[in-house]
């Protein structure tokens, strides 16, 4: 019998202002296996991950995780649902007006009343795993650097050792290096933490390092998910370009009306 | 013709889907001040910006609008030899009318701005997104702490702004007109009514609420980029500005007739 994935999505549909951004995406993401999706700009991609959490309600389809439907739940059922998942963010989206520490341990004080002396200690603990000096947890993120403030944000995302773990292009922004640091820091902690992983990613050496699976999404549908290690034999025009990274292709040559709907965002 | 006819239609529905979406938006609001948990961080960090920080701002706007109403009443009164009553009208038109609204648009200058600014810098870099995963209803953390802080401090604000003003009119009034400084005061007291100051107080409160409400909902409205909230905050200066004026009026009314 086959175990039942951790997530499916199935025919998940949401158009905003007459733009059908996604247009019946199907997917399915097995227990403690990290899934990548890529993409080009504009194609859904982070429109998906917020559907995911609760985040953007789709106009129809399915969500399941671990077999529980999640779309139609009430707010208090999702915030419940939402503490058995970390995410992070395309630029960090640190809060701007609270020290590091605080940013880290947000969830564990607001949502568990943890005390400050504990949740300072957690966030030193959490942030030297990370290979961050324990004296950045009193410094604020505009102190930052983009690569550690990358760090900070996935130590708030894994810092209450969530089941399931959302990454939105985490090495965007970032040298091959930092990014690589990045790429190991997030495979270590899904290993740990036994946590089932999304991430968007246009950085293919990124996806090559971090994904068991690879999907493409295009026009709002995924166009093709397979292993990584298939990934360049797909057969899919469209996945071969972007893969190598080619000027000429399908997907430089869509039609205007598609490219616009492509770049429709909420 | 049908054209104009439309646009004045598109622009009454408009205005009336903006106003719907501002009255939910406060009455939501409204919900999560009296829902636990309290973030009481929060709601003393915004007392202390609107309330401590405002003071200079407010008190330097009333001491010289005391100045020169004393100033000018004079010039007016003396036309028909009424120069006493210059103290009375100095203190009720600084409790009444100037205190609440000089302080309330100077407010609505400092705070609506920053609000505006603020909570809209976080909804496009997807701070208040972040909130939401991590369990925290943006409603209750950043915008019922904002309207209960300016619902709180304009009054308080108004009150330090009120003496000031008085002491302004009252400064100008002995060192400059050469009135009697016992006399200055008895007359500044003489007519004074408790519900003089009290009118000022509740315009005041309705103040803060306005510009907090405004602040908070176009920053929370924000488009995208930096012009997003480059707009986000001047409407919200202008809309709080606007609603001062108009709120001004009406809370005088319904007191009047009282």
């Amino acid at each position: 019998m086959l175990a039942t994935p951790k997530i499916e999505l199935l025919g998940v549909q949401k158009t905003f202002n007459g733009h059908h951004v996604l247009r019946g995406v199907d997917l399915s993401v097995a227990s403690q296996e990290s899934l990548v999706i890529i993409g080009t700009s504009g194609g859904g991609k982070s429109v998906l991950m917020k559907c995911l959490n609760g985040l953007i309600k789709p106009d129809s389809g399915s969500i399941k995780i671990d077999g529980q439907e999640i779309l139609g739940k009430g707010r208090a059922e999702l915030e419940n649902l939402r503490q058995r998942f970390g995410m992070t963010f395309q630029f960090g989206a640190l809060f701007d007006s609270l020290p590091i520490w605080q940013n880290v341990t947000f969830r564990l004080r607001h949502q568990r009343a943890l005390g400050r002396a504990a949740a300072r200690d957690i966030a030193a603990k959490t942030i030297t795993q990370l290979g961050l000096l324990e004296s950045v947890i009193d410094q604020y993120p505009a102190e930052l650097s983009g690569g550690m403030q990358k760090r900070v944000a996935l130590a708030r995302a894994i810092v209450d050792e969530p089941e399931i773990l959302l990454f939105d292009e985490p090495t965007s922004g970032l040298d091959p290096i930092t990014g690589g640091v990045i790429d190991r820091l997030i495979v270590n902690a899904r290993k740990r933490l036994g946590a089932t992983t999304i991430t968007i990613s246009h950085d293919m050496a990124s996806v090559r390092r971090i994904a068991d699976k690879v999907a493409m999404i295009h026009n709002g549908v995924i166009l093709w998910s397979g292993q990584a290690k298939d990934m360049d034999k797909s057969g899919v025009p469209e996945v071969h370009q972007f893969v190598h990274g080619l000027v000429e292709g399908p997907l430089t040559n869509e039609k205007p009306n598609q490219a616009s709907e492509n770049r429709a965002r909420p | 013709m049908q054209g104009f006819v439309q646009n004045i239609g598109r622009t009454a529905l408009d205005f009336l889907a903006t106003l719907g979406r501002i009255t939910l938006f406060s009455l939501t609001a409204i919900r999560w001040i009296f829902t636990p948990p309290y973030y009481w961080h929060q709601l003393l960090r915004q007392i202390l910006d609107i309330g401590y920080y405002s003071l200079p701002v407010v008190g330097l706007t009333t001491l010289f609008s005391g100045m020169v109403l004393a100033l000018q009443s004079y010039t007016g009164f003396a036309r028909f030899s009424a120069e006493d009553t210059v103290a009375t009208v100095v203190v009720l038109s600084v409790t009444r009318e100037l205190g609440p609204v000089l302080a309330g648009l100077m407010v609505a200058g400092r705070i609506g701005a920053s609000m505006a600014a603020e909570i809209g810098t976080m909804r496009v870099t997807d701070q208040i997104d972040a909130l939401d995963t991590l369990s925290t209803r943006p409603m209750q953390y950043l915008v019922a702490p904002r309207l209960l802080a300016g619902t709180i401090c304009l009054p308080f604000l108004v009150l330090v702004g009120d003496i000031i003003g008085v002491f302004g009119g009252y400064l100008v009034g002995v060192y400059r007109l050469g009135f009697n400084s016992s006399n200055y005061l008895a007359r500044t007291l003489q007519y004074l009514e408790v519900s003089d100051v009290t009118l000022g107080l509740v315009k005041a409160a309705v103040f803060g609420f306005l510009i907090a409400l405004m602040g908070c909902y176009h920053g929370y409205h924000s488009g995208r980029g930096a012009q997003g909230v480059g707009q986000a905050t001047t409407n919200a200066v202008v809309s709080a500005s606007i609603l001062i004026l108009i709120s001004n009026y009406v809370v005088t009314t319904i007191f009047f007739g009282g």
